[in-house]
């Protein structure tokens, strides 16, 4: 008799003691963000008002690339280049068109790059930022263009660039075509630093794949934000092929700094200020009066 | 000061109270941001490198790092850096290159590290690359020794436009203790090298391998450090107004002829 008494209990607030692995918190949707760097759950509120920024950990979550540019740039400053590039369906893969439209739809972007000019503390820059809800920002040919036509402008006119990357690497859907703006990239890249000028890459979570093997790694300095994903192969693919089991820093900005590619991982709080420094560093007109 | 003899000095260098890399950085610039990696293998602690401005004049800076207590020593290795760190030199140099900023260098370490990684890494060929490159680096380099002076981990940031030294600092071949015991196979012997193998800021002047001493206050530098960056700002100053003047041709130039000539024989 006492053996069900105790079983209404148990039913009663839902636990299942015998297979805890069923047991399911009953939390509404949206209540709670999961980090996926340390896994702890933390309220979405809290999570927001700390500028999406893992309150346990200090893992710097996604934003959009609009929330980026408010975060980042002077207000008002922005001109967007290029708005009207739209990807078309280069080797005829089923459901493409469908895809990108229902995102288009979703998102209110294009694609997965805004690219323009704005100013940083009142520093001039070409600016170009990913945006992962996009199709994880994967690099297509609208996004490869944007890119190679955002360092050309920033020849023409010998500013400097900053790129915010984030992505899952080149676009599966666009195939070869999207193995190729690894390269187009790579190459206007070169352009622009032939020419003297400044390059800075802010790696942002994920920055994996074809981005990372392009220009993403290509910066003169190279910044990222804490704890976020960087890689060349996914963790998944890694550990299927050589069948062991990662360490949970791998492929942490922390960890490819300690490896030798990442110059400053920056706070999301400091990012502006960091930046503005490092445009001014490279500012030919810096130069004092007392060197001439 | 004259009188001491370059054993005592290198006590004084060794003191766990002198200033280091991080000391005179953050009181000669302004606006230090250190850049790290050498995009190939990994991070070294030993040198640090970055951006920083002197009196508003964009700058990169090169520096080897002691630590200040164990902890500290056991990251930055005792300063005595891997081929990751002459490869981040060196990176860090062609950046400044590219931008046409000056290089400063300043150099406190026993020497480059002897060890198995270090080997496989390819030490020698790490400290070779920066030689060559450093004196062909078409910006001007101005090198500090603020300490030891230790070999060829010296060297990998000691080719330059014009070498200043510390008054008490030293600038050798090898360190004493392996001097004495490659020569006489007694490190005890410590002493009697460095007193006989002419190593002291003096001794580099009269050999017109250094060109500068930088004076430190009696006792050495930790007894007075805000003057010994007064001192180094100072030098800069003029050093580089010197050097930024000349035109690329003749900075390389007088570069190579600061090398080339070194070196004593009957013909």
């Amino acid at each position: 008799m006492m053996k069900d008494l105790f079983k209404v209990v148990r039913s009663r607030i839902g636990i299942d003691i015998q297979n805890p692995r069923k047991n399911k918190l009953n939390v509404p949707p949206g209540l709670l963000f999961k980090c996926p760097r340390c896994q702890s759950a933390i309220f979405k509120e809290e999570f927001e008002l700390a500028g999406r920024i893992c309150t346990k950990c200090g893992y710097h979550s996604r934003l959009t690339a609009l929330q980026r540019l408010e975060i980042t740039a002077d207000k008002g400053s922005f001109i967007e280049y290029d708005q009207g590039l739209s990807s078309v369906n280069p080797i005829n893969f089923p459901g493409y068109e469908e895809k990108v439209n229902s995102l288009i739809q979703k998102t209110g972007l294009k694609e997965a790059i805004i690219t323009g000019e704005c100013k940083i503390r009142g520093e001039r820059c070409v600016i170009g930022i990913m945006d992962s809800h996009f199709m994880m920002a994967s690099m297509g040919s609208v996004v490869g263009e944007k890119i190679a036509r955002a360092f050309e402008r920033a020849i023409d006119k010998k500013l400097p660039v900053v790129l915010f990357t984030a992505s899952g690497g080149a676009r599966m859907q666009e195939g070869i075509v999207s193995l190729m703006q690894m390269a187009k990239t790579s190459g206007a890249v070169a352009l622009h630093s032939e020419a003297g000028l400044f390059y800075c890459t802010v790696l942002t979570d994920p920055t994996t794949g074809g981005v990372t093997a392009s220009f993403a790694s290509l910066g003169d300095i190279i910044l990222a934000e804490p704890k976020v994903l960087v890689g060349f192969a996914g963790r998944r693919v890694i550990e299927g092929t050589i069948r062991q089991r990662l360490p949970d820093e791998f492929q942490s900005s922390e960890f490819l700094q300690a490896h030798g590619f990442v110059d400053m991982i920056v706070e999301r709080k400091r990012m502006r200020h960091v930046l503005y420094r490092l445009l001014r560093f490279h500012k030919k007109e810096a130069v004092p009066d007392w060197i001439n | 000061m004259d009188k001491l003899t370059a054993w005592e000095r290198l006590s004084i260098i060794r003191n766990p109270k002198r200033p280091n890399a991080y000391d005179y950085i953050s009181s000669v610039f302004e606006h230090y941001y250190e850049m790290c990696g050498d995009r190939l293998y990994g991070d070294d602690r030993a040198i640090t490198g970055g951006i920083a401005t002197f009196q508003k004049l964009p700058v990169t800076v090169l520096a080897t790092v002691k630590g200040k207590n164990l902890e500290q020593n056991k990251e930055v290795n005792f300063s005595m850096a891997h081929p990751e760190g002459y490869r981040k030199a060196l990176r860090l140099a062609k950046q400044a290159e590219k931008f046409g900023r000056p290089v400063i260098c300043l150099i406190d370490t026993p020497g480059a590290y002897c060890g198995v990684q270090a080997e496989q890494r390819g030490q020698g060929e790490a400290i070779a690359k920066n030689l060559k490159e450093f004196m062909r680096l078409q910006t001007p380099i101005i090198s500090i020794i603020t300490g030891e002076g230790g070999s060829g981990g010296a060297l990998g940031l000691g080719v330059c436009d014009e070498l200043a030294m510390l008054e008490n600092a030293v600038y050798s071949v090898i360190s004493p203790r392996g001097a004495a015991n490659i020569l006489w196979r007694d490190p005890q012997k410590e002493k009697d090298a460095a007193n006989t193998m002419k190593i002291t800021s003096n001794d580099l002047l009269k050999l017109k391998i250094a060109d500068k001493i930088i004076p430190e206050p009696a006792g050495g530098a930790h007894n007075d450090v805000k003057m010994v960056c007064e001192n180094i700002v100072e030098y800069l100053f003029e050093a580089l107004k010197k050097n930024c003047k000349k035109s690329l041709e003749n900075l390389l130039k007088s570069r190579y002829n600061k090398f080339r000539k070194v070196g004593m024989f009957n013909e």
